[in-house]
């Protein structure tokens, strides 16, 4: 092997306090390119050290303030903006409620962001080549002893004269370390495949161990015994009663809240009698607009001339616009609508008699409009 | 251990002869802006001689309670300043002063006192065994004489220690912290509630007392600090105290602020999440035309600005800045107790009066008279402490 490189010069010490005067002496010999190694940190080094607080502090502050940022303006963006969910009368933008996330979401990041910086920035990893590794000095620190090591970057270094005056301030073990091949040629690995290819392994592996325990290992079927009650579900028969069904008929008579049964039920021709309860309102008509078009044309037609939707398909029925019907009394549309006739059907059931009433009045609508007098154009 | 108080360096000097001049001149301007205010507006008066009771009474429990926090944790940095803390703390003695304008006006003060008003009043009715006037006063005796027990005992080891150096003291001061202790939570919870909670009876809070808690450790901490430095500056303590010693000032006002700023943000949560009316009130009433500005003001003066101050390292250790901090937070205590207090009074408003800081003139004059009186013949450094050794060769 070519010519060795000098990484720098250590010294060993027996205890905290000579440390401490030994890197006071280097100090004031205007050294200042050292470093101190211990097992356990030592109150008043960063002041004989002549340390400047970390810069590590900064960037807790920024990653922090990023997390305040960002949590802010999500929930703000999901509970003010994008899903508003009413969540116990609160306002949308409930700042109370959001601060408690945001305070977590800042904790959160200020330490894993501080944490990630320490690690790739300040300590370079994965890099974990460095000529201290594997050298009796680090041994002996790692476990008791006190360490100290002048670096070759620094401007007064001169091999020989470093190693006397450590000698002379008490060091032991006064040793050069020398770069090894490999410490040389280090670059940024960070980039590398192969750490790249290790992180993407120990994801896969992390990920594919918690969706294996999770979803395989102690899967549990998620509790139903809300959907799964001791009770009859509509339309599901039963062994309970006679006829199998699990729906009862209401009980003969059984009149509906707020509704009277139509009187004149198979006799048409007292439903001539019957007045026309509704107001010629604005809304009355929209009304009857909405449940005509729903409930009549699709086989009476929007005008009711027998033209609807259903045509040729079906039964194809008369025309609301004929002389006769138009000749009807209110009460007897009326009456076709509840009761049915030839092939319709009662839509009774369907729609309810101030709404029937509403339709009676539409059709007469229609029947105006398409046989319009000469005075309504006025 | 044999007396070796020489080692320190610590040679009896005078305190500067301002503090008594200053303090003098404040507790006068004081009594004259009290007596002034008592012909104004007598009923104002009386809100804040409350107020003011609540801040002296916090800063002298709150210098117990770090006298035994300091014993009970084996702490090493504040023994060179224990013996400040101990003279901050003999205005317990004085506190009863503050009392005697709140008893007086108690029926202006408490709407509890007054038995047709407890008469028609069912949540009131149900409070009656705790909340009555002679249970009041039991409860005020009893409390008063539990501090003067602690403070006479935990003071009179430590002067004995001076001369004798003797390590048992520091053993029975422990044993008389961990007894201190809980009779400071109960003491400092029930006098939280019946002098400040009990303005709004049918009130309540439970994290309330936790409250008033975090705001007396900041005022004992804040007076403690401004003394404590103002003293060393002048070369008054002990030679050898570096930045070290006053970061723990400057932490531990940073640890309180956030204590503070996190009951107090708990208890508003709370009340707002829950929404019951019962408690709102208390916010609405602070939370309402010109009170909540105030109420603002308060997240700023008592939060935002004492903590950006102190976040970084450098101002903890600086003794200037922590000084600084210390007369910040003294204030924002004032400013915290005036907003519990005051809003019963000025139910339209906000209306910030020259009466209104009579008292705290008065107070804080006092504070200084008594420290300069009582230092007149005591050491001001615990020279017998057999921890004052290590904690001159403290270091972070």
């Amino acid at each position: 092997m070519e010519e060795k490189i000098i990484y720098g010069v250590t010294a060993l010490f027996d205890s905290p306090n000579n440390l401490v005067k030994a890197v006071k002496s280097v100090n004031e010999a205007g050294y200042r390119k050292y470093d101190v190694h211990t097992s356990y940190p030592i109150h008043g080094m960063p002041k004989a050290m002549k340390l400047k607080p970390s810069k590590l502090a900064y960037f807790a502050l920024a990653f922090g303030l990023t997390g305040t940022t960002l949590a802010f303006l999500f929930i703000t963006w999901t509970m003010s903006i994008d899903y508003k969910l009413v969540i116990g009368g609160k306002p949308f933008f409930a700042l109370p409620a959001f601060i408690p996330v945001i305070f977590e979401v800042t904790v959160l990041l200020a330490s894993i962001g501080t944490v990630l910086t320490m690690l790739f920035y300040f300590f370079k990893f994965p890099n974990n080549k460095h000529p201290l590794h594997d050298t009796e000095y680090m041994q002996k620190v790692s476990g008791d002893g006190f360490g100290i090591c002048i670096e070759a970057k620094d401007n007064n270094f001169d091999e020989e004269k470093i190693k006397s005056f450590l000698s002379n301030i008490g060091g032991l073990n006064v040793t050069s370390i020398f770069y090894d091949s490999v410490e040389l040629n280090h670059k940024n690995k960070v980039f590398e495949p192969k750490f790249i290819g290790f992180l993407i392994l120990v994801f896969i592996l992390i990920s594919g161990a918690t969706y294996f325990s999770l979803n395989k290992l102690i899967y549990m079927p998620p509790f139903t015994w809300m959907h799964d009650q001791n009770r009859l579900d509509a339309q599901e028969s039963s062994v309970m009663f006679g006829d199998g069904f699990g729906m009862r008929p209401p009980v003969d008579g059984t009149v509906a809240r707020n509704q009277m049964p139509y009187p004149y039920s198979g006799h048409p021709e007292l439903a001539l009698n019957l007045v026309n309860p509704s107001a010629p309102t604005k809304e009355n008509y929209e009304l009857g607009k909405k449940k005509f078009d729903i409930y009549c044309s699709p086989c009476h037609g929007y005008f009711g001339k027998g033209d609807g939707r259903l045509n040729n398909q079906f039964i194809t029925p008369p025309s609301l616009q004929s002389e006769k019907i138009r000749n009807w009394k209110d009460g007897q549309i009326f009456h076709v609508i509840t009761e049915g006739q030839n092939s319709m059907p009662s839509y009774a059931k369907q729609i309810l008699p101030e709404e029937r009433w509403a339709i009676v009045d539409y059709v007469r609508v229609i029947q105006r409009a398409m046989n319009a007098k000469e005075e309504d154009i006025k | 251990m044999t007396n070796n108080n020489l080692n320190f360096g610590y040679e009896k000097k005078p305190v500067p002869g301002y503090f008594l001049k200053m303090g003098a001149i404040l507790a006068g301007i004081g009594i004259i802006l009290i007596i002034l205010s008592l012909f104004v507006d007598p009923v104002r008066s009386s809100f804040n001689s409350l107020i003011m009771f609540a801040f002296m009474i916090s800063i002298a429990l709150g210098s117990i309670f770090l006298i035994a926090l300091e014993y009970i944790a084996g702490a090493v940095w504040s023994v060179p300043f224990r013996r400040v803390l101990e003279g901050i703390g003999l205005i317990i003695f004085v506190v009863p002063i503050f009392a005697i304008p709140v008893l007086l006006n108690i029926h202006t003060l408490f709407s509890w006192t007054h038995p047709e008003v407890i008469a028609t009043d069912s949540i009131l009715k149900n409070k009656a065994p705790y909340l009555n006037t002679t249970f009041f006063y039991v409860r005020l005796v009893a409390f008063f004489a539990l501090w003067f027990l602690f403070y006479y005992l935990f003071t009179s080891n430590s002067k004995k220690q001076d001369a004798t150096g003797n390590q048992a003291l520091t053993k029975r001061n422990i044993k008389l912290a961990a007894a201190f202790l809980p009779v400071f939570a109960i003491t400092i919870s029930l006098t939280a509630i019946d002098w400040l909670m009990a303005l709004s009876p049918h009130w309540f809070s439970t994290i309330f007392a936790v409250y008033y808690f975090a705001g007396s450790v900041l005022a004992a901490l804040s007076i403690w600090a401004i003394i404590s430095i103002t003293l060393n500056e002048n070369g008054i303590l002990v030679k050898g105290l570096k930045s070290d010693h006053y970061y723990s000032f400057g932490a531990l006002l940073f640890a309180f602020i956030n204590f503070w700023a996190y009951i107090a943000f708990s208890q508003f949560m709370l009340i707002w999440y829950a929404n019951l009316p019962e408690e709102t009130f208390w916010y609405i009433a602070r939370g309402t035309g010109s009170w909540m500005y105030f109420s603002i003001g308060m997240i700023v003066v008592h939060f935002i600005v004492p903590y950006i101050f102190l976040l970084p390292q450098p101002a903890k250790m600086d003794p200037k800045r922590v000084k600084w901090a210390a007369i910040w937070i003294l204030f924002a205590h004032f400013y915290d107790l005036y907003w519990i207090v005051m809003p019963t009074l000025d139910k339209n408003g906000l209306s910030v009066s020259w009466m209104d800081f009579a008292y705290l003139i008065f107070g804080i004059g006092l504070i200084f008279v008594v420290f300069s009186l009582w230092s007149k013949n005591r050491n001001l450094v615990p020279i017998g402490d057999p921890k004052m050794k290590q904690s001159m060769e403290f270091e972070l």
